[in-house]
């Protein structure tokens, strides 16, 4: 049973509580973007084994959306944080690296 | 090369073989080293991966094949499903791909010359609400433009097929149902084991315990894999790997619109027949079928998160067995003996995808989500025409990368729900 802390209200939710809301940090193509960008957008995942990124929905509890990095193979939670945060914040990146030292962040978009 | 059709399993030689002590039966399918070169390189030997080499071998007469496999043969998600086999799909491309395969299905025992226990069952996906009846009505009608045999049944006629059912609810009441006469089961393994045999036959060599480790291209045209058992150089490369494909395309530089989940399935401790159908609920999530050992077999839905994990969770077992017990009370003292998972390939409009890459010369076969097993001998039979002819037949056409950026999705989910 997976089980994550609101950053917002600090509750540590387990996953019946929670709903997932896939990859996080996506960047949002305008309407200046052309098909591929919308593409990558859309539908390229970074779907990684490993350290993964995602959104989060307090759903059961205060309703609001937050991020968390994870491990997809083992289901270590490294950490959440609020959903105001364009990238991982240092203390997540720490936390990753802690137990992953070759592990470097990577925030290029999909293409 | 011998015949697929030798009498390597006849009644005589199980009488022979029976004065022997059963000891001299020989490998069904050949162990060798991997060659330095191959034409094709197939990653991945499971269902998919093997009927893909079994139909070049087959239809176009490609046999310098290597099926290599990062575990063991049939071991990924061929060996983890509930063996499911229907067509009732809505839209036309996939109508025709998953048609095809019921259709191989029909005389794979006797292509193969192994018994694939195909069970042709027959097949209900329950209707347990409004919008189902609508859906389920529309895809009958659909089913009958395309060719396939399904019709819209009442509840009184879901009872006479399925007497241990309770039609009342009151949360879930059956409301009639979709029924694929054609549709049944056949034993996962045995597919495997059978294609396995007849690509060994052919001369084309299966590589167990051998994990591909980088894929080597040169000019944007793909030259070689790196494996855990050295490089082995080719001319085309197809990756059919289901849950890991994303993966596999990052070694050749490209992404998928992929992502991989965990669904699972359970089975009950074995009793008497009882069900003699397939019956598919997907408003709760659940299908009930009853194995040749008596063993209730029992699929769920999928994580909701990216997982690796082969293993599922819990809660997911509960909601389904808590849906079911009130759809099939007799259940409700059974006892659960296994639960398993598999990773599936998840695409962005839950069709599976056939198609040319980025990457000269590599082919993928992935996005079967979580309705595979069904498809193979259709999967197959179209990988096998694209990779031979470089460009896809009229039942992979549908099913390109470039459907993603054109979009041209092919919008199955809302027929199939999640049990697919």
């Amino acid at each position: 049973m997976l089980i994550l802390t609101c950053p917002y209200c600090g509750v540590k939710a387990e996953e019946t509580e929670l709903a997932p809301g896939g990859e996080a940090h996506l960047k949002r193509v305008g309407p200046e973007g052309d098909d591929q960008q919308f593409e990558g957008y859309l539908f390229a995942r970074k779907n990684p084994k490993g350290v993964h990124f995602e959104r989060w929905r307090h759903a059961y509890g205060c309703g609001k959306w937050f991020l968390a990095a994870r491990d997809t193979n083992t289901l270590q939670v490294f950490g959440t944080y609020k959903a105001q945060t364009p990238y991982p914040t240092d203390e997540i990146v720490a936390e990753i690296q802690k137990s992953r030292p070759d592990w470097k962040p990577d925030w290029s978009a999909a293409e | 090369m011998s015949s697929p059709r030798s009498g390597r399993y006849s009644v005589f030689a199980i009488a022979r073989e029976a004065f022997r002590q059963h000891q001299n039966w020989q490998r069904a399918w050949a162990n060798p080293t991997p060659k330095d070169r191959y034409k094709v390189v197939i990653v991945g030997a499971g269902g998919h991966g093997l009927a893909t080499a079994y139909y070049l071998g087959k239809n176009f007469g490609i046999t310098d094949v290597a099926v290599i496999e990062k575990g063991w043969l049939g071991g990924g998600n061929t060996g983890r499903n509930t063996t499911i086999i229907r067509s009732n799909y809505l839209q036309d491309p996939s109508a025709a791909i998953y048609n095809k395969a019921l259709q191989l299905y029909e005389t794979l025992s006797q292509d193969l010359n192994y018994n694939v226990m195909f069970s042709p069952r027959g097949l209900i996906m329950l209707a347990q609400t409004e919008h189902e009846i609508r859906g389920y009505k529309r895809t009958a009608y659909a089913n009958n433009l395309q060719g396939v045999k399904t019709e819209w049944i009442e509840p009184k006629r879901v009872k006479e097929l399925v007497p241990i059912i309770n039609l009342d609810g009151p949360r879930y009441p059956v409301l009639g149902g979709l029924y694929q006469e054609r549709g049944g089961t056949a034993r996962h393994d045995a597919v495997a084991w059978g294609y396995a045999r007849a690509c060994s036959d052919m001369g084309m060599h299966i590589i167990q315990n051998c994990e591909v480790q980088g894929i080597e291209t040169e000019g944007g045209q793909v030259r070689a894999v790196n494996t855990s058992k050295g490089r082995i150089g080719c001319e085309k490369v197809a990756l059919v790997v289901a849950g890991h494909s994303s993966q596999l395309a990052d070694m050749a530089g490209f992404r998928l619109p992929i992502e991989s989940i965990a669904l699972q399935a359970l089975v009950s401790e074995p009793i008497k027949p009882c069900m003699d159908v397939v019956v598919m609920a997907n408003t709760v999530h659940g299908y009930l079928s009853q194995s040749d050992k008596g063993e209730m077999v029992i699929g769920g839905g999928t994580d909701g998160f990216n997982n690796f994990t082969q293993r599922g969770s819990w809660h997911h077992v509960e909601e389904t067995v808590r849906a079911l017990v009130e759809t099939f009370p007799m259940i409700s003292r059974l006892k659960m003996l296994r639960q398993w998972g598999g990773i599936v390939d998840m695409t962005g409009d839950r069709s599976p995808i056939l198609s040319t890459t980025p990457v000269g010369g590599i082919f993928v076969n992935c996005g079967w989500g979580t309705g595979g097993f069904k498809a193979i001998p259709g999967s197959g039979w179209a990988m096998a025409e694209l990779i031979a002819k470089g460009t896809p037949g009229p039942l992979a056409a549908e099913f390109g990368l470039n459907r993603f950026r054109e979009g041209r999705f092919i919008d199955e989910s809302v027929a199939a729900g999640v049990a697919h």
